[in-house]
């Protein structure tokens, strides 16, 4: 009768791209993580206006590629290929130099 | 030692990471899905791949939403912030009326959103609503319903009303925590009231007004229910706001897929504003 708790998640409507893109990030926290252990990361200050951790410089990565993809979504029809290669470099900048 | 305990308080988090991530990190994964997919019901759903964001990135209805939330937003911040400060410095620092003052001033802030709605839409009707008689009595051609700029200055009005006795709160006590010692220097000194104001009240009051400002821009950012209530979003779209355009396309319309990219984006704004906001408030604290 009772067939005990279901961790059916097809309500969350999976997609392959999704959960790649989601193992991506959720590696990429962990990798941070670990490495906050092994080497922990101290504030500096880059060509940003604020003194920034590792973690602050990821973020701030992560969150200007959302928008480079946004803002290739709005105004080019080209392969959005290009947003990420921008935001690859963009990240870099942002890691080795925020 | 230090060094260890800073890396062992990460785990410490673990537990808040855990009920995050049921409470908020599911339904957001559960959003990018539905923003990839043109969604038909439970088990017919097709991936349409980043179609979803170009057309609701492109859309000129959304365009006039945004550009009417951020102005609205930077209204009420302009308003509520030097309205708030004003208020908080003429409020008694001692004695009976600072609770009565308090009290009364937390008042509309217990009034839940959809009710304010409805008060300012009976307070402002122009045919039996107090400001709105005494509106149209004195020779103004005041009319919420029909006229854009009514409405507009109707919604502000609301908001400064529900909201800015939230900044006056977080304003008093950020002028309570000022040492005497501070006033007493400024009195030997022969401070006029302004300068006391700029260099001692002022600098005393940065984090807290960044804070005021904050949760301003957040709460009026996303507001839904009052204006939905008082004017449904009209007339025509001249109030209508980020928040009932998504609430229209995901609810009134079922086009779950673009709702979902469209709840990203607006999720993606807000992160954005707030992150640069927490940003400057750790800078300015840092600086003292």
């Amino acid at each position: 009768m009772n067939e005990g708790i279901s961790f059916n998640l097809s309500w969350m409507a999976w997609t392959q791209p999704v959960a790649i893109f989601f193992i991506a990030i959720a590696v990429m926290l962990v990798v941070f993580g670990v490495l906050q252990f092994v080497m922990p990361t101290y504030e500096r200050r880059g060509f940003l206006p604020v003194p920034t951790t590792r973690g602050d410089r990821l973020f701030m990565s992560l969150l200007g590629a959302a928008f480079i993809h946004l803002i290739w979504l709005a105004f080019s029809d080209a392969s959005l290929l290009f947003a990420s290669g921008i935001s690859v470099v963009y990240a870099a900048v942002m890691l080795r130099w925020g | 030692m230090e060094k260890r305990e800073y890396q062992w308080a990460w785990l410490m988090v673990l537990p808040v990471v855990l009920v995050v991530a049921f409470s908020a990190i599911m339904p957001l994964m559960t959003v990018v899905n539905y923003s990839l997919q043109d969604i038909f019901g439970p088990n017919s759903r097709f991936f349409v791949g980043t179609a979803w964001f170009t057309e609701v990135l492109r859309d000129p209805a959304l365009h006039g939403a945004l550009i009417r939330q951020l102005l609205f937003s930077a209204a009420v911040l302009l308003i509520q912030i030097p309205l708030g400060v004003g208020l908080a410095l003429c409020l008694p620092k001692k004695g009976p009326w600072v609770s009565v003052s308090l009290v009364l001033l937390a008042l509309p802030l217990l009034v839940p959103w959809n009710v304010v709605g409805t008060i300012w839409q009976v307070f402002s009707r122009p045919d039996v609503g107090f400001a709105g008689v005494i509106l149209n009595g004195i020779g103004f051609d005041y009319n919420y319903t029909g006229d854009s700029l009514d409405a507009w200055l109707t919604v502000l009005v609301m908001d400064v009303w529900h909201w800015t006795s939230l900044v006056i709160l977080l304003c008093y006590a950020g002028l309570q925590a000022i040492p005497d010692a501070f006033y007493q220097a400024a009195r030997i000194d022969g401070a006029s009231r302004w300068a006391v104001f700029r260099f001692i009240e002022l600098p005393k009051l940065k984090g807290v007004l960044l804070i005021a400002v904050l949760l301003r821009f957040i709460f009026s950012f996303r507001i839904y229910a009052e204006p939905f209530v008082l004017t449904g979003g009209g007339p025509g779209n001249a109030t209508t706001f980020l928040s009932q355009s998504l609430t229209t396309m995901a609810v009134g319309q079922f086009d779950l897929g673009p709702a979902a990219a469209f709840s990203l984006i607006y999720f993606l704004i807000i992160l954005l504003f707030s992150y640069v906001f927490y940003l400057t408030i750790l800078n300015m604290d840092r600086e003292g």
